[in-house]
């Protein structure tokens, strides 16, 4: 457990609390600026995500795909290196699953665990071409990434509507049965919200994550390459290789959220104009979550539920659900600028010093 | 159509879609060249365009006509100056990471913009169409030149602003003690220190003129290309104008080339619907092109230290 505690300490969760909070003052005061009812807004936004077993079971759906891009950046992170692409990998992952879902024809015990891997593989390879890029070329994974970002969507797109499509719809044929991984009996329990094993899968991932970087000495490796690639490389670890490995484990992550929306929520997948952001969500729920663990979970579970939660706030008050957005931004901006949380709440803890040193 | 008709319209179609590339990589440039990486010029290109489309808007409704256009322009590099503040108090005076309130910036301009769009248009994402837009300038005499009037001399005024920006922007960074400071922040702040420069001044220009000059490529695509802001207005232009600053090498006039080469790519796909021959080609393909091609370049042509040695690194006096 020494390892656990290191990882989670007092300001570990103290600024990310101050720093919802200030988000969620800063959405409020933009709804007043904008002659809105705040209070009201946001309580139809727990009541939109409480309201119902369908409503709680559809969040659960919305924060799933969360975790998997969640994870994916922050185990990136945990290595050094920013992985941006998560989005690009996500939609490989769909489009991976997609095309063993819509052209085998298998028993389901194959084709279901098939349809998985192919994704998974399909978002890993994806990161790994920034990662080859950035060891042999020294070519920075940020700019990369974003690019392989763009050209994973027009792939995709043109996968689907050349190879995949429904005829006459901007959309492909639905993926069989046999490899479809929804809980049919969860979803009646839900009132038919679209539950499916990749929230399973999902919570697995959190172990692994931690598993995988914390318990194993491949874990160490990648851990040490992110802390001081300099001195990783004088203890004879192989900075390049460890670069391919962490971003293409990162891609899996990312490629099997993509897998599970297909698999679990869609059936099909669609000719899309512009990418769906939860690779980008990810990145703000690494944030919030220090990059542990646990942190992502509850990140994921944060910024799901405001994402969900907000159709209910246009519907309830009539806010328009982009203030979300501005929420969820305005907490990233603070967690990122910690100094500026500390400097805010240096009246508070300098009180709290002082007593202590009046105690001694 | 005949073919030099055409190649004409290329490059003048080129130069519009350039236009805003050129005008946000020379604003990343500045901020770059000062130290300070920034991923947010997507969101500072967001945040002009919308700025531009709802003054220009309003500006017109107070009844000037001609004039609104340079009204929503201005607004626009205000705008991009007070959201960029956003990111140099938080990157420059609290040390936060760079990259990540860029990420920020992206995410908080673009649910800002649409935010303040469904507001002020009663919950419509998009705003009207504007009456009062940039037109084009054709010079006397220089138009009427075979192939080249046609391509260069029939131009929106922001493209002639930014040509004259580009060589202003060399002038100012390799001739005046300002551009030798800027570039001595982001090479070496503490050497830069010593010596008596500010680091955190010249940081916070560097970040602010991103922001007004980003602010201004946003407004350029509002105010030439789709006369309204909705949230696809933007769609990437501001991660290529990035690239484009890579790919020029952080040089005013590589900046140019290189936002031509990834203009020129977009006109192509526009162009392509013309021939038989290039219609054989998915569509797909030429909107990938652009992106497949930085990622050629980057692997390719440009080396591993041309970035300022201190991009990405927030100055800490205490440390050494």
């Amino acid at each position: 457990m020494e390892n656990a505690k290191k990882i989670f300490n007092k300001t570990s969760f103290l600024i990310p609390a101050v720093a919802i909070l200030l988000g969620l003052i800063v959405g409020a005061i933009a709804m007043l600026a904008g002659g809105y009812n705040p209070i009201l807004a946001y309580s139809s936004l727990l009541e939109k995500l409480f309201s119902s077993s369908y409503n709680t079971g559809e969040a659960i759906r919305a924060i799933t795909p969360l975790i998997f891009t969640g994870i994916a950046v922050a185990f990136a992170f945990r290595t050094g290196l920013f992985n941006i692409g998560v989005e690009g990998q996500f939609m490989m992952g769909m489009t991976g699953a997609t095309i063993v879902g819509v052209t085998l024809d298998l028993p389901w015990f194959i084709h279901a665990p098939l349809a998985v891997l192919t994704g998974a593989v399909f978002g890993g390879l994806w990161a790994a071409i920034a990662g080859v890029l950035k060891a042999s070329r020294g070519v920075n994974e940020v700019i990369s990434s974003i690019m392989l970002n763009w050209i994973a969507l027009f792939l995709s797109n043109f996968i689907v509507a050349k190879f995949l499509v429904e005829k006459g719809q901007q959309k492909s044929r639905p993926v069989h049965d046999s490899a479809m991984l929804t809980i049919d009996w969860l979803i009646e329990l839900m009132d038919k919200a679209r539950m499916h094993w990749g929230t399973f899968v999902a919570l697995i991932c959190v172990a692994l994550f931690y598993m995988l970087l914390w318990r194993t000495k491949q874990g160490f490796e990648l851990r040490a390459v992110g802390h001081n690639p300099d001195a990783a490389l004088y203890a004879g670890m192989n900075v390049n290789r460890t670069m391919v490995k962490s971003m293409f484990i990162s891609g899996v992550f990312a490629g099997l959220g993509g897998v599970f929306e297909i698999l679990g929520v869609f059936g099909y997948q669609t000719v899309m104009a512009a990418s769906w952001g939860y690779g980008f969500d990810g990145i703000a729920v690494a944030l919030l979550g220090g990059n542990t663990p646990v942190g992502v979970l509850l990140g994921a579970i944060l910024f799901g539920g405001l994402t969900y939660g907000s159709t209910g706030m246009s519907f309830g008050a009539g806010v328009p659900s982009e203030v979300v957005r501005i929420v969820i931004g305005s907490v990233i901006f603070f967690v990122a600028s910690h100094g500026l949380v500390k400097w805010f709440l240096k009246p508070f803890l300098g009180r709290r010093a002082s007593k202590r040193k009046e105690a001694v | 159509m005949n073919v030099l008709d055409t190649i004409g319209q290329l490059i003048n179609v080129t130069l519009v879609f350039s236009t805003a590339l050129i005008f946000t990589a020379l604003g990343g440039m500045y901020s770059e060249r000062s130290g300070v990486v920034n991923i947010g010029l997507e969101g500072l290109m967001v945040s002009g365009a919308f700025a531009a489309a709802v003054i220009t808007d309003y500006a017109s409704q107070a009844g000037l006509s001609a004039s609104a256009p340079w009204v929503g322009f201005l607004a626009a590099a205000i705008f991009g100056v007070l959201m960029a503040l956003l990111h140099a108090v938080s990157t420059i005076t609290f040390r936060a990471d760079q990259t990540v309130v860029g990420v920020v910036i992206n995410i908080f301009a673009l649910g800002l913009a649409i935010y303040l769009t469904k507001s002020l248009y009663e919950g419509s994402g998009q705003t009207p169409q504007l009456d009062n837009v940039f037109e084009k300038w054709a010079i006397p005499v220089l138009k009427d030149i075979p192939l080249l009037g046609r391509a260069f001399f029939t131009a929106y005024p922001t493209t002639y602003i930014v040509l004259a920006l580009a060589f202003i922007s060399y002038f100012v960074l390799f001739r005046t003690p300002f551009g030798l400071r800027l570039r001595a922040v982001g090479e070496h702040p503490s050497s830069a220190d010593t010596v008596g420069i500010n680091v955190t001044k010249y940081r916070y220009i560097g970040v602010l003129l991103s922001g007004a000059l980003a602010g201004l490529g946003g407004a350029t695509i509002t105010l030439t290309t789709t006369s309204s802001f909705a949230h696809n207005t933007i769609s990437g232009q501001g991660f290529i104008a990035l690239a484009a600053l890579i790919f020029g090498k952080w040089n005013p006039l590589g900046v140019v080339g290189a936002a031509l080469f990834f203009g020129l790519a977009q006109a192509l796909r526009n162009f392509a619907q013309l021939f038989e021959f290039s219609k054989q080609i998915p569509v797909e393909f030429y909107y990938m092109l652009p992106y497949v091609l930085t990622l050629i370049v980057l692997a390719g042509a440009v080396g591993r230290s041309n970035a300022p040695a201190a991009l990405g690194q927030p100055y800490d006096p205490g440390k050494r």
